[in-house]
């Protein structure tokens, strides 16, 4: 962005847009566990994520993103499937907690949690802890706006695919859902 | 209108039904053995009696008695109901046993409906079918799910709808038995 004049701004229309995405990303109220609490604490008035342009909205087809905050079992997870299908694109993901990313304190002894979430649907941003306090959850979320921030709308866009890698199965709950790589 | 202990409790029950027996955890804590012939018909007397009247079951639960170290040993599936009184504020636990190798019991659930769910989760963990149970479907785990998680000879699943459980470079060698991927059903997950 280039300021020419006084109240002149020159840019990229995929910078402006880039930009836009940046400081609006609503997030889908969605908390299966402990976690959960900690993302509602991230979004009351103490934290106050909403000051980052972050706002809980209720349904999928109005977020921009997903914080998976909890355990994921392998009941849920084609739930968790389904919400992400209908988010609109571009969608991101952030996982929150170590069940979320790898199945946390319950990965060894149990017999439904699911190992990570990621073997369901892409994640863009991973945060440990048991559970990640706020300040690591916003930590995630402005690494996440990294990412945001190099999408390209119109042009070449700075991300992988809809593949998760090392699976040879990636969305193996949804037989005949799987869909093509939309970008 | 009086809390009666558990001895009375126990002599009005065996009075009618004499193969019930009393016996004592562990912990001092005294409890019925109720054979699973008389299993309806002393939990209708307990109900209905009113010097009993035991209105509310306040849970139901179960647990695998293989590789306890119950005496004498056995292998047997635990059904524990545990009955509280609103009036008399007494309260009383009736355990029954259901054999491993056909695993069933008479539902309560026409005498209390709150055993629709407790039964429902006893089955679906440990895999006591309940006779005269209304809809015994599963009610925690997926409905395709193989097994009942809480029998100690369950063998944990490796892979659920084709996605590993394991992630790369996870090992389990000390954890719990898991069947290898793509395997039979397993053991002691027969319904
Ligand atoms: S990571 Fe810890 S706090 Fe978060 S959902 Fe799992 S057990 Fe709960």
């Amino acid at each position: 962005m280039k300021a020419a004049e006084d109240s002149i701004v020159t840019t990229a229309v995929d910078e402006f847009l880039a930009w836009g995405k940046e400081h609006s990303l609503f997030y889908l109220l969605f908390a299966t566990a402990c976690c959960g609490i900690e993302l509602m604490q991230t979004g009351g008035p103490r934290y106050d994520v909403d000051r980052l342009g972050m706002i809980p909205r209720a349904t999928p087809r109005q977020s921009d993103l997903m914080i998976v905050a909890g355990t994921i079992t392998h009941k849920m997870a084609s739930r968790v499937r389904t919400l992400w299908e209908q988010m609109t694109e571009p969608r991101w993901v952030v996982s929150m907690g170590s069940c979320a990313n790898s199945g946390g304190p319950f990965s060894k002894w149990s017999y439904s949690v699911l190992n990570g979430v990621d073997k369901y649907i892409p994640v863009d941003v991973y945060i440990p802890g048991c559970p990640p306090r706020p300040e690591a959850l916003i930590d995630g979320v402005m690494a996440l706006r990294e990412r945001v921030r190099r999408y390209r709308t119109l042009g070449i866009r700075d991300r992988d695919p809809y593949v998760v890698a090392g699976h040879e199965a990636p969305f193996g709950s949804h037989p005949g859902k799987e869909r093509e790589a939309t970008r | 209108m009086s809390a009666l202990p558990f001895s009375e409790l126990a002599a009005r029950i065996r009075a009618r039904f004499p193969a019930v027996a009393e016996r004592m955890s562990e912990n001092r804590q005294p409890w019925l053995l109720v054979p699973a012939a008389d299993l309806l018909a002393v939990c209708q007397l307990c109900r209905d009696d009113p010097e009993l009247d035991f209105a509310s079951l306040c849970d139901l639960t179960g647990w695998d008695l293989l590789r306890y170290p119950a005496q004498p040993p056995s292998d047997a599936i635990v059904v524990a109901y545990y009955l509280h009184s609103l009036r008399h504020r007494h309260h009383l636990t009736l355990k029954a046993l259901a054999p491993r190798a056909c695993c069933t019991l008479p539902s309560v659930s026409a005498i209390w409906p709150a055993a629709i769910a407790f039964e429902r989760e006893v089955y679906d963990l440990l895999g006591v079918q309940f006779s005269g149970h209304p809809r015994l479907t599963r009610i925690l785990l997926p409905e395709d799910w193989e097994g009942h998680p809480l029998r100690k000879d369950y063998a944990y699943p490796a892979a659920y709808h084709g996605v590993p459980h394991a992630r790369a470079g996870q090992w389990f060698e000390d954890g719990p038995a898991r069947a290898p991927a793509g395997a039979a059903p397993p053991a002691g997950g027969a319904a």
